[in-house]
């Protein structure tokens, strides 16, 4: 196994993470104002109805997905009786959905984004970025739809959810899990961790908010501020 | 009991002469900055009229303000927590900018720098949007203003429910008003309710509503929330703004700057006493025409003992007792009973109220149309139809707004009596609940309006809150992150954005933005 490997898939995950992380807290803590979901809505509808509710729709399905079926335990599936192929094809067909969804959406909002004068006119580098990263992380994911489909074996599958498993538990030797995967893979990996890392510098943090916007559920309806 | 105060205001739109000076004095302190250059925290509409955004008033089309459910609970018409949070992604209620105006300049750069050429060069509209340039403007912030365009599209208004109104496209038989409006700082403010943040909170101290630019998110549903249409989307910070009842004054004991600046003296502020236990069953009655009264049934009697007594119990200063004592507003919408909410229909519990127009009646006096019994002239013979007025201010129902206007006509008979024919005449107020004494007062406060009658406002007692010597050097009002001045200096999480074209007087710290 050669040193880049050992960067990308052993170091990498926990600089990605790092920075993720204490960005968004410092950018929380420090820069509250450009704290957003930076709509458009107001300058230009367009195809923002469909093209948003179904990337968001779709990116939510594929984040859960993705937090599901790579942390949980292979123990816990054997235990339940689910076999890895079975796991593996339930995986293929939920994420392509999900993915075909959201790939549907990116397209709309990039159309959107890209057709109109007043979109365009007040459309940032960071706003381009998030959108073309998105797309290129979902299209590596929705090839690796293919991939799998080569081998419905779930050896590969496993070999994704150790190295998931061994990063998040601090375990030295995630990276030799995903040595032998398929380059694919390991695009799409690579893609996916680095969205982590431009996370906190984009609009993506309003992700924090959207799922911290659950509360609303039980809130109050009135909010009164004392003086102090 | 829960008793809290609230700086109100009060509009005499009898005196209003349209001239808009409240909505440009606004907008050079509060919004002549980028992203709000179509946002107007005051505007004057006329009416009839759609007005700004366009059909604001029309809630089947904007889903604002509250409904009643049939188990009696209110909730946001645009729908419940579960509705508003699903739709943060794409709000299917909110106004396009278009609905307000495209922003525009001109470009004037052009008079000056234009060749010689056979015609004289022109400034041509420039969008402030797109930095292009616009072939025609289409709309604008008052494009209606003295009923200007046609009365097929002005007749759209929906205050001309329930009328006859094809009459009114006669010119004989035409009418108008003019009606300046602003956020209105509701009791039961729908934004508020619509905000998943969180980021918008009634004050306690004054009832002043603001958005927390730090905690908002820009999910918009305040936006639609709102039936007045009071907040604004910065489109080029992502954040909701909306009127700040000039807070910064207000707490210095100031009136606003709208209100400081009225050329016909037409607006008042003064303290309301409130039970906020009664809110939500005042704002939940079953008829819509039973909500101005259960508004005033919220507030309480700053002279009756016991609630004087309660209110020091629970911290209300005695300068602010003091000053609830000797509210205009106070006066006008409980004694006199002259004002009225904007819209009591919406549930918000508006605290912004307004003394409806007698001038066209005025008229109809002139001309001998006195009524048999009444001492204004019968309904059908006013210029502007009652229906219309108690569409706007009292949800249809039409006996307190004809009691408000015979309550100002027989202050105008009592002191024509008093200054010209030297007679005091108590029988001119026949018809009327008030008093000679309590008319002499009205009269006082509604026509002479002296600056000290208009504005009552006891200021804020910081020093209760804060050790001022803290705020010795430290930065003055700022958008955002503290005291930072919220330029367009890049840092790692992006600079500020600007519009594409300077819209507003180039500032130096601009010209980089403005990529010259």
């Amino acid at each position: 196994m050669d040193y880049l490997h050992q960067f990308i898939f052993g170091i990498y995950p926990y600089i990605a993470l790092a920075i993720f992380l204490l960005g968004s807290l410092m950018r929380f803590e420090r820069e509250q104002y450009s704290w957003k979901s930076e709509s458009s809505q107001l300058l230009h509808r367009g195809s923002l109805r469909l093209g948003n509710i179904l990337f968001h729709l779709g990116i939510i399905g594929l984040f859960f997905g993705h937090a599901v079926g790579l942390l949980t335990p292979v123990a816990v599936w054997d235990a339940l009786g689910v076999t890895h192929s079975f796991k593996q094809v339930f995986a293929m067909t939920a994420g392509g959905i999900m993915g075909t969804l959201c790939l549907i959406g990116v397209l709309l909002l990039l159309h959107r984004r890209f057709s109109n004068d007043r979109l365009t006119a007040n459309t940032t580098w960071r706003d381009k970025l998030v959108l073309l990263w998105i797309l290129a992380t979902l299209l590596l994911g929705l090839s690796t739809i293919a991939v799998s489909a080569g081998h419905l074996d779930g050896h590969e599958m496993v070999l994704l959810m150790s190295w998931a498993q061994h990063i998040i538990t601090f375990r030295g030797d995630a990276a030799t899990f995903v040595a032998g995967v398929s380059p694919m893979f390991k695009a799409h990996l690579f893609m996916g961790m680095t969205l982590f890392v431009i996370f906190p510098f984009t609009r993506l943090v309003h992700v924090w908010s959207g799922f911290g916007a659950v509360t609303y559920l039980g809130r109050t309806w009135q909010l009164v501020r004392p003086r102090h | 009991m829960k008793i809290r105060a609230q700086i109100g205001m009060v509009l005499n739109l009898d005196k209003c002469i349209g001239c808009h000076t409240c909505s440009v004095t606004c907008k050079n302190v509060w919004t002549s900055r980028d992203g709000v250059e179509y946002a107007w925290f005051n505007n004057v509409e006329t009416k009839p009229g759609i007005g700004y955004p366009k059909d604001w008033e029309n809630q089947d089309k904007w889903q604002g303000g509250w409904v009643r459910k049939p188990n009696g609970k209110l909730e946001p018409r645009q729908g419940g927590r579960l509705k508003i949070l699903a739709n943060v992604f794409a709000n299917p209620n909110l106004p396009a900018i278009d609905e307000y105006y495209e922003p525009f300049t001109y470009d004037y750069e052009h008079l000056q720098n234009a060749p010689e050429m056979i015609t004289p060069p022109t400034a041509r509209p420039v969008s402030v949007l797109t930095g292009k340039k616009m072939d025609k403007i289409e709309w604008g912030p008052n494009w209606e203003d003295d009923l200007g365009g046609e009365f097929s599209k002005r007749s759209k208004d929906a205050l001309f429910e329930g009328i006859q109104k094809e009459m009114y496209s006669a010119f004989e038989n035409t009418f108008m008003m003019y009606l300046p409006r602003l956020c209105e700082h509701c009791l039961n403010p729908a934004c508020v309710a619509s905000c998943p943040s969180g980021s918008i909170y009634k004050r306690e101290d004054d009832g002043i509503v603001l958005i927390d630019q730090d905690k908002c998110r820009g999910w918009r549903m305040c936006v639609s929330g709102c039936p007045y249409k009071k907040i604004y989307y910065n489109w080029t910070t992502g954040k909701a703004e909306k009127c700040i009842f000039c807070y910064p004054r207000i707490e210095a004991g100031q009136p606003t700057v709208c209100s400081e600046t009225c050329v016909g003296r037409i607006r008042y502020l003064g303290v309301l006493l409130y039970d906020a236990d009664k809110i939500e069953a005042a704002a939940s009655v079953e008829d819509p025409k039973s909500l101005y009264e259960a508004q005033l049934g919220v507030f309480l009697d700053p002279n009756a003992p016991e609630v004087i007594a309660e209110a020091k119990k629970q911290g209300i200063a005695d300068s602010w007792l003091l000053a609830a004592q000797n509210s205009p507003v106070y006066k006008m919408a409980m004694e006199w009973k002259v004002a009225f909410p904007l819209h009591p229909e919406y549930r918000t519990l508006p605290m912004v109220w307004y003394i409806p127009p007698l001038s066209p009646i005025q008229s109809a006096l002139e001309n001998g149309l006195i009524g048999e019994n009444g001492i204004i002239p019968d309904v059908k013979d006013l210029r502007i139809p009652i229906q219309y007025l108690a569409n706007l201010l009292t949800a249809g129902k039409e006996e307190p707004v004809v009691k408000a206007l015979e309550t100002m006509v027989a202050m105008r008979r009592y002191m024509r009596k008093k200054s010209v024919e030297k007679v005091i005449d108590e029988s001119t107020l026949k018809g009327t609940h008030l008093k000679a004494a309590q008319v002499e007062e009205m009269y006082q406060v509604m026509a002479i309006a002296n600056y000290e009658d208009r504005f009552v406002i006891p200021s804020s007692h910081k020093e209760m809150v804060e050790n001022t010597f803290d705020d010795k050097a430290s930065c003055g009002f700022t958008f955002g992150n503290g005291c930072s001045s919220g330029t367009s200096e890049p840092s790692l999480f992006g600079k500020k954005k600007a519009s594409p074209i300077v819209f507003h007087d180039m500032r130096r710290d601009r010209k980089a933005n403005a990529g010259e």
